[in-house]
């Protein structure tokens, strides 16, 4: 529940972003990530940007957090990534 | 590339050896507490308490959010949602955890209505588009989700959304961590927390209770990395701070957030389950902010109970292990859960009900 989940940051306003992970775009609020920049890895967390990671740990997280989802740990409230139909 | 399971292997193969002789130095058996419903799971799955010498013990504490919320605030929240015109939005998380009037669930069944949000912000907008009702959203979670929850109000503040409230429910780690010090021999630190608060903020562990922490990610051998260094810090006789996860964590973690958090909480005692109430160990909302409280609206409670039987108390503190409660795998199951550690998927109860039953029949 305290999960954050990596996604790319692909568009930013001044408070807001869109983030993508999968070819899944979703609307994220930079509010807690001022300094956030297009193409930064940010840890994803009920909506919000806490923090960034680089593109390797990004991957590394994810791939454990797939792995996770199946049992139904995931982020707050989260359709986890990896969820049915989503895998490749 | 990341995620080759042989490297993995091979990695936590060779960890747990260096584990095992360094072990073999320890002046006593050692406990070590994770406190994050991720490192319960990953612990779990990965297998890692058998990888552990016999000296040395692995246990959860209070790192699952829903767990340690007590039945008297999830008490608070029904009483509210039977106020007239009310909506209660909550994570998902909650909604089949009991409280001594049934559960989220039991009461949107019985005609109340919740909302299931996956963003604080959701509920927000619902506010917007209903001002006729008044949206309770239940505050719950740690330091990581405490800042979205904050911004989500603020948001509400600036666009005038005035029939937003929240049941403060928020909690913050040192409290429990200071309480739980004298049982414990080295905790591992959760990392998505630590983003927030800083490695920094743990510093108080070993400066003031003379116990090592060691922030920790996410993968088992993350998680072997972080024992490995407690146990040398125990052998070695030097207490400190090591921070494991520092491609993610920083010294200080997120300054905004940290800010947005002292303009909309102020530290207030708060009760955990099985800790009793903790000193300055949970976040209300701050007096400036109180038409925003819904705590402060009046309502009847009942006498707060517990479901008969159930030890996730003693298991929150790391007193006993899941299976040493005469209900795991028997009454209490994940698909029948009787108490929140079997409710919520990052409990201690679910966790070792999917990967570690043979404990319970090794007991037997
Ligand atoms: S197994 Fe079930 S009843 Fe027993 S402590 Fe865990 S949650 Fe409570």
């Amino acid at each position: 529940m305290c999960l954050a989940i990596p996604m790319k940051l692909v568009e930013r306003t001044e408070f807001e972003g869109i983030v993508e992970l999968d070819g899944v775009r979703r609307r994220v609020s930079l509010m807690l990530l001022p300094d956030a920049e297009v193409g930064d890895h940010v840890l994803v967390h009920t909506g919000y940007a806490i923090g960034k990671v680089d593109e390797r740990e990004a991957a590394e997280i994810l791939e454990l957090f797939r792995r996770y989802a199946d049992e139904g740990i995931h982020e707050f409230g989260e359709e986890p990534p990896g969820a049915p139909g989503e895998e490749p | 590339m990341s995620g080759d399971p042989f490297r993995d292997r091979r990695t936590v193969a060779g960890l747990a050896r260096e584990i095992a002789a360094v072990a073999r130095d320890l002046p006593r058996p050692v406990t070590l507490m994770e406190v994050c419903g991720t490192h319960t799971h990953a612990i779990a799955e990965a297998g890692l308490r058998r990888m552990m010498p016999g000296n040395v013990r692995l246990v959860s504490g209070p790192g699952c959010p829903v767990c340690v919320t007590p039945v008297s605030w999830l008490d608070r929240a029904i009483a509210l949602g039977r106020e007239p015109g009310t909506v209660l939005a909550t994570f998902g998380d909650l909604v089949r955890v009991p409280s001594s009037a049934g559960t989220l669930e039991e009461h949107r069944a019985a005609g109340g209505r919740v909302e299931v949000v996956y963003s604080p912000r959701d509920a927000v907008e619902f506010a917007a588009a209903h001002p006729d009702l008044r949206v309770v959203f239940l505050a719950v979670g740690f330091e990581t989700t405490a800042p979205p929850i904050a911004a989500a109000l603020a948001e509400a503040e600036a666009r005038g959304i005035t029939n937003f409230l929240l049941l403060p429910g928020n909690k913050t780690m040192p409290g429990p961590l200071a309480a739980l010090a004298d049982a414990v021999d080295g905790f591992l630190m959760p990392g998505h927390v630590s983003v927030i608060v800083g490695a920094e903020a743990w510093r108080f562990l070993p400066e003031r209770h003379g116990v090592s922490a060691a922030v920790a990610g996410f993968t088992p051998a993350d998680v072997l990395a972080a024992i490995l260094a407690l146990l040398g810090r125990i052998v070695r006789g030097e207490p400190g701070l090591d921070n494991l996860y520092g491609r993610v964590v920083t010294p200080e973690g997120n300054r905004p957030a940290q800010e947005l958090l002292a303009r909309t909480f102020e530290p207030v005692d708060a009760e955990w389950r099985g800790l009793g109430v903790l000193p300055g160990s949970g976040l209300g909302l701050r007096e400036e902010l109180a038409r925003r409280d819904a705590s402060r609206i009046p309502v009847e409670l009942p006498e707060p109970r517990e479901p008969a039987g159930c030890r996730c108390g003693d298991v929150l503190r790391g007193e006993i292990d899941p299976p040493a409660c005469p209900l795991f795998a028997r009454a209490c199951t994940p698909e029948n859960p009787v108490g929140a550690c079997m409710v919520s998927s990052e409990g201690a109860c679910a966790a070792w009900y999917r990967h570690e039953r043979w404990a319970r029949e090794e007991a037997e």
